[in-house]
């Protein structure tokens, strides 16, 4: 195998004196700031930790909640509850998707034969915004089996995760209209300029645009509604939150419920890292990006 | 000792070398332009100045202090030195007024009575002060262009650097800029602008700079550099503007 000579740089540039005395100063101040960044944290942490942990009644708060024997036990039981979570989430995410875009592109519609569907989905959005998503799991929750309706399930999972839809599609419409309206106009001018239809013209050029401003909202909202689908416990499904509950009851220790809130969070922590990211990947610098 | 001295100042972005190993010196009262391709690095230049983008190698000294380095106060630096836009940049939420005094208020610690009075000062000095309560956006381009200069200026910056300020004007708009700047320049206000309007160079510059290939290719007096260039790069780059 012969030896390829690695090509002369175009520019071999070698930092000059000064240069290397300006990043030698740069390295040590990122090395002061790493220190003081990591004492102070290390110190905030301790006084808090020692403060919860010397308080008079931490004793009792510690058997109570922190029972690692109890954490241990019920674990399985939880972590089963939660694939519940999960399925309930991802179901509604799909759904609500879909019932929010509609509603949004409803709204957004313009001339006096689409009235009435404004109105519709005016008036939706503001029943469904301003009720209280734990009212709407109850009234749908209790109310809608009753109801005896053919066809329809009766199920407290079935009516649970259609509060859940119903409830949040209000608001991720509000987003998706915020979205559609943030296209310049502009760029519908020159859709119907090449003489693509309103519809046309909203698949698109509208729609591809305002998806991708508001898929970063859009997925806070779905890191929301993971931790909101244990609202359904109310309804006695067996999610995480219930399934904490019925071990909690045996005995009084409240540490399923620990167990729950903290794989709740092992669930939501790495969307809400996925949403920043994909935000900086988008480039989110505003519209003032050049100088 | 010259206002403004650049030493061999580099910046690249990754493996793009924009500024190889500039050299320029402007002294107070002076009007220097810079001229070359789109791209060639007149921006990346008027950005290192201040301190907008940190310099890979080079020093910059300004009013007798290198202010490349590091240890440098950047807002102190910038305090002293007004950058004008192409695109204006006038905080939309502002009135004019608003705009022009705001660094005078936050950075320069002036009252809101004085730093009225010296804003409209400015106002009238560019020719505006009939617009001090109006929003940015009721403005001509010329006109925001203007406030954004008064902006700038009101300061009383030891430096005023202008990016292609005329570049997103229409045509008819140019001419305003480009005669408050030519005023400016007889006040004795000290100026570092790039531009394409060579007619503006000519009649205004003390010194033209070319840039090319990250180093100011040839420099000199307008008459020297626009009307008998000694490189073939300017010479080139000039006929292309006149075809």
């Amino acid at each position: 195998m012969t030896q390829v000579p690695a090509p002369a740089a175009p520019n071999p540039w070698q930092p000059s004196p000064v240069q290397q005395e300006r990043d030698a100063w740069r390295r040590r101040r990122a090395v002061r700031s790493g220190s003081v960044a990591a004492l102070s944290t290390v110190l905030l942490v301790g006084l808090v930790g020692t403060a919860v942990v010397t308080s008079p009644g931490w004793q009792r708060v510690q058997e109570t909640y922190f029972d690692w024997d109890k954490a241990v036990d019920s674990f399985p039981a939880v972590l089963d509850g939660l694939w519940l979570n999960i399925r309930v989430t991802l179901l509604c995410a799909v759904l609500i998707v879909a019932l929010s875009l509609l509603i949004a592109v409803m709204r957004t519609t313009r001339g006096p034969v689409t009235f009435p569907l404004r109105l519709l989905g005016t008036a939706y959005v503001d029943v469904f915004r301003g009720l209280p998503l734990l009212l709407v799991i109850f009234l749908l929750g209790f109310g809608g089996p009753a109801l005896n309706l053919s066809g329809l399930p009766r199920s407290a999972l079935f009516w649970g995760c259609s509060a859940l839809v119903l409830s949040y599609s209000a608001y991720v419409a509000e987003v998706f209209r915020a979205g559609i309206e943030s296209v310049h106009p502009s760029q519908r001018l020159a859709g119907r300029a090449l003489g693509l239809s309103y519809g046309q013209t909203l698949r698109h050029v509208v729609l591809p645009q305002a998806w991708r401003r508001v898929l970063p909202p859009l997925m806070n909202d779905l890191v929301s509604l993971q931790k909101d689908s244990g609202l359904i416990a109310v309804l006695g499904v067996y999610d995480a939150i219930q399934r904490a509950r019925v071990e909690t009851s045996l005995d009084f220790n409240y540490t399923p419920y620990v167990v729950a809130g903290f794989l709740f969070i092992c669930l939501t922590v790495p969307m809400a890292r996925a949403t920043d990211w994909f935000a900086r990947k988008q480039g989110f610098h505003g519209a003032g990006g050049m100088l | 000792m010259a206002l403004l001295e650049m030493t061999g100042v580099r910046k690249a972005f990754g493996s793009h070398v924009v500024l190889r190993a500039v050299d320029l010196e402007i002294e107070p009262g002076q009007c220097v332009v810079l001229i070359g391709a789109s791209g060639s690095g007149k921006s990346t230049l008027l950005r290192c100045v201040n301190l907008l983008e940190t310099v890979d190698d080079g020093v910059i000294t300004f009013e007798g202090r290198d202010i490349t380095d590091p240890r440098m106060d950047a807002d102190a630096v910038r305090s002293r030195m007004g950058l004008v836009f192409q695109s204006y940049n006038l905080f939309p939420h502002l009135s004019v007024l608003g705009n022009v005094t705001l660094a005078l208020r936050k950075v320069h610690g002036v009252a809101a009575g004085e730093a009225e009075e010296r804003g409209l000062a400015m106002l009238a000095r560019v020719g505006l002060e009939s617009k001090a309560a109006a929003r940015p956006d009721d403005l001509s381009g010329g006109q925001q262009q203007r406030v954004a200069i008064a902006r700038a200026l009101v300061t009383g910056p030891g430096l005023m650097l202008l990016d292609e300020v005329t570049s997103a004007l229409d045509p008819e708009l140019v001419g305003e800029v480009l005669d408050l700047l030519g005023e400016l320049k007889d006040d004795g206000v000290t100026m570092l602008l790039n531009t394409h309007e060579m007619g503006f160079a000519r009649d205004v510059a003390d010194t033209v700079c070319f840039l090319h290939d990250g180093v100011i290719h040839e420099s000199g007096t307008p008459a020297q550099v626009l009307d008998d260039p000694s490189q073939e790069r300017t010479r080139a780059f000039l006929s292309r503007l006149r075809a």
